[in-house]
This record gives structure tokens, C-alpha cells and sequence, in this order.
């Protein structure tokens, strides 16, 4: 699954983040280094405070380490014009956040497929690509809903939707099972998985050790630095002896 | 659980030979309880002391059968519709005594332990899962067990979580007077110590 021979999608390197100066400065973060390559899933998890959406949000351009730098595909983000930036985030990085930020004026197929018109595609190839995204997630029959007739759990598998959408190769994610019951939680970490098993890297952010499980890499964060990684794949057979 | 229990229960279903036993036992609890074909013959051995099977003879092919009797059945019946019970008394868990002993011990450092089996567990966890991707629709007994063993290792994180937070606080009550700056320090130097 992990493929070590290619180059990392997202690369972050001694970066910190600190917010307010001198006797009240917080430091979120303060030098963290990670790699996740194609192909691999990276959770992180750690106590509240610890910096983990910090990370994630600095991971994906929305906002800038104070010292240190953040390479998606190879880019710097923090060297990059405003626009620049904005288009980074639209066609490499897909987001699932804890709030939904489903637009409310929008069907479901219309939210999702926002960012691919938004990208340049056609109206015709962004729906397609739209109803795809969202029958991958059992919501083909609510396309064309708006959000407030959904309930939560069909909003944030529309979120999800949304964010898998077009050939984003990063998928960033905030306890993205949030609203959802056990089993359709896990039907969207399966979906997470299958996206980077087809090629996408992905930094998962969780306070669930059972959702960390599905990833090839667990790090954990405290008092923003990385104290601790599961390392890369174990062979599972180790584990449990022939089982299978 | 009795390996008593799971044999009797297959036996209800048919009359098997020990081999045979042993071989569905395994394949039905996905292999997460191996048994030696020794302690089949034993339990066997057992179970028709109690009267709870009888044997059904030889098929000719050396095979020794055993069939359930209605004591058996109804054994079966009881244990189905009876709650697994706690161990009593409590668990003698090794981790909780180690985190008991290491609390009180001097000179050792408890956030290092934790963190340790944390990931320890973690990398289990993630074990299990990858299994858990591999098996089909049609393992869902399979499923089930691996289930089992992923929200089990998941309790254990988080009362590890738990722990941490619980000592963090008491740490930081007892060092109220001066400053909670201290503490964190001590965070911060275990996680220097343990970066990789």
C-alpha cells in the first residue's frame, strides 16, 4: 500500500505555528515534520490542543506555518500568491470538515459539484462527476435535495462527497465520522481508504483509535509536536497466526 | 467461555468426529481461538462423562463420532441465553497493575508507558482493520470477531487517554501554588525523549 519509492504529496518540514507574540503567544505547533505519499493514509491523533487540526489547516493552505514550510505536490504554499493558493486548494486538496459548509441554496449535487465548475469543468462533466461522487456514497437518490430536507448523517456523506469529487490527490480530514452512526462511519473511512489505495494520500484526524486503525500510519501529537508513529505496515498475518 | 460450550453448540448442529470439530470451531471464530486437537479429544471425553453427547460409532474410515444428547441440547439452549459473565473477581490485567505499580513506583516515567502501549495497541488496531478490509460479505461471523477485538483494543486506548488526562490534572493540582508552566515542561522534555 504504501509506496516509498514515490515522491510524497504532502510534505511538511519543521513547521510551526504560533498564534499572538511574546508572554501570550500560543504555540499550536512546533516543528513538525510529516510525509504521506500516494497511496498512504495517515491518521493523527493526540489530546485536545495538541494541534491536530492546526496541522491539518496548514496542510491544506488555510493557514500559513510561521516558520517552516508545507509542499503539496511539491509547492510551497507559503510561497504562493493568494490566487495561487486558492487554486492549489481547489484542484489538489479535498476537505471533509467537522462543519459541514454544505451551501444551503445548493442541492446536494449542486454543493458537490461546485468545486469542479469552480475548477472549469463543464457544467454537464462537473454533474456527472457530481452524481458519481454521490452514488459512491448511497446518496444518488438525494442529488438533487437541498440540505436542510437531509438529515446529518446524508449532509455529511454529501460533504464527503464533495470532497472526493475531481482528481484531488490529497484528502484531508477532521473527524470526519462525526455525525454518523458506527456503520456508515465506517463506510466513509472505507470510502477514505479505497480513495488513497487508488493513488491519493490522505492525513485523517481523529480522537478514535478505531478510525486510526484503517490507516497505514498513526501519528500522535502532544503539546504540538510529534511525540510518537505506529510506523509504516505490519504484517497483519503476524498478528493473528494463518487466520486466513 | 468454555471450549466445552463451542463444541457442544456445533455438535447440535450434526454429529461430528474430532477433527472435524476442531477444524469448523476454528474456521467459524476465524482462528482466534486455535485449539490442539488434544484438548477436542478431552472435552469430548468429558461431555459424554456428563451425558451431554454420546458416541455415534465409527464411519469405517477411523472417524469416531459424537452426537448431541437432549441434556446437550438443552446446555446449548442455557448457554445461548445466558449473559457471558465479567470475570470475577475484577480482571487481574496486567496493564492496569503495571499503571498501578508505576504510579506509586519512584523514578518511573508513567506518560512513557502509556505512550508506549498506546501505540502498541494502536498498531494492533490498525492489524485487525487490515484484516477486517480483506474479508468478504460472506465472513461476517469473521467480521464480527475481528469486530470484537477492534472495539476492545479501542476501549483500551481510551482509558489510556483517560489516564493520561487524570494524572495531568493531579500533577497540576499538586503543583497548584507554584505554576502549571512546570508541568508542561515535563511534556514536553518525555516528548523530545520519545520522538522519532
Amino acid at each position: 500500500m504504501t509506496r516509498s519509492d514515490s515522491q510524497p504529496i504532502l510534505r511538511m518540514v519543521n513547521v510551526h505555528r504560533t498564534h499572538g507574540r511574546g508572554e501570550a503567544a500560543v504555540h499550536a505547533l512546533r516543528g513538525v515534520s510529516l510525509q504521506v505519499r500516494p497511496g498512504e493514509l495517515v491518521a493523527v491523533m493526540g489530546p485536545s490542543g495538541s494541534g491536530k487540526s492546526t496541522l491539518l489547516t496548514i496542510a491544506g493552505g488555510l493557514d500559513m506555518a510561521t516558520s517552516g514550510e508545507a509542499f503539496v505536490e511539491g509547492v510551497p504554499l507559503g510561497s504562493l500568491s493568494g490566487r495561487d493558493l486558492a487554486r492549489v486548494r481547489r484542484r489538489s486538496v479535498g476537505y471533509v470538515f467537522q462543519d459541514l459548509n454544505l451551501i444551503p441554496a445548493l442541492t446536494a449535487a449542486e454543493n458537490v459539484a461546485l468545486p469542479r465548475e469552480l475548477d472549469g469543468a463543464s457544467a454537464r462533466q462537473a454533474r456527472r462527476e457530481a452524481m458519481d461522487a454521490l452514488a459512491e456514497l448511497d446518496l444518488g437518490d438525494l442529488a438533487d435535495r437541498f440540505p436542510d430536507d437531509m438529515s446529518g448523517g446524508q449532509q455529511q456523506r454529501a460533504a464527503i462527497a464533495r470532497a472526493l469529487i475531481g482528481p484531488r490527490r490529497l484528502v484531508l480530514a477532521d473527524e470526519p465520522t462525526g455525525a454518523l452512526d458506527s456503520e456508515t462511519g465506517e463506510a466513509v473511512l472505507r470510502l477514505l481508504r479505497n480513495r488513497c489505495d487508488a493513488g491519493a494520500a490522505g492525513v485523517l484526524v481523529t480522537h478514535e483509535a478505531r478510525h486510526a486503525g484503517w490507516a497505514d500510519r498513526v501519528v500522535f501529537l502532544r503539546d504540538g509536536l510529534i511525540v510518537d508513529d505506529t510506523g509504516g505496515q505490519a504484517d497483519a498475518e503476524s498478528l493473528l497466526e494463518g487466520a486466513r | 467461555m468454555s471450549v466445552r460450550h463451542g463444541l457442544l453448540a456445533l455438535l447440535a448442529e450434526q454429529p461430528r468426529y474430532g477433527y472435524q470439530l476442531r477444524t469448523e470451531f476454528e474456521a467459524r471464530t476465524g482462528a482466534t481461538w486455535p485449539l490442539n486437537i488434544g484438548q477436542v479429544y478431552t472435552t469430548l471425553a468429558r461431555l459424554e462423562r456428563d451425558g451431554l453427547v454420546i458416541p455415534r460409532g465409527n464411519d469405517g474410515e477411523g472417524h469416531a463420532y459424537y452426537a448431541i444428547t437432549d441434556i446437550g441440547r438443552a446446555e446449548v439452549a442455557r448457554w445461548f441465553s445466558k449473559p457471558v459473565a465479567r470475570t470475577v473477581p475484577p480482571p487481574r490485567d496486567e496493564l492496569a497493575i503495571k499503571l498501578a505499580l508505576a504510579i506509586t513506583a519512584p523514578g518511573v516515567d508513567v506518560l512513557r508507558i502509556t505512550q508506549a502501549q498506546r501505540t502498541h495497541t494502536l498498531r494492533a488496531l490498525q492489524d485487525y482493520t487490515r484484516l477486517k478490509v480483506r474479508a468478504t460479505d460472506r465472513d461476517i461471523a469473521w467480521t464480527l470477531v475481528l469486530d470484537s477485538l477492534i472495539f476492545q483494543a479501542e476501549a483500551e486506548i481510551r482509558w489510556l487517554d483517560h489516564c493520561e488526562s487524570r494524572l495531568a490534572r493531579a500533577e497540576a493540582a499538586a503543583h497548584k501554588p507554584a505554576s502549571s508552566q512546570p508541568n508542561r515542561h515535563a511534556f514536553t522534555q518525555h516528548a523530545r525523549g520519545a520522538g522519532s
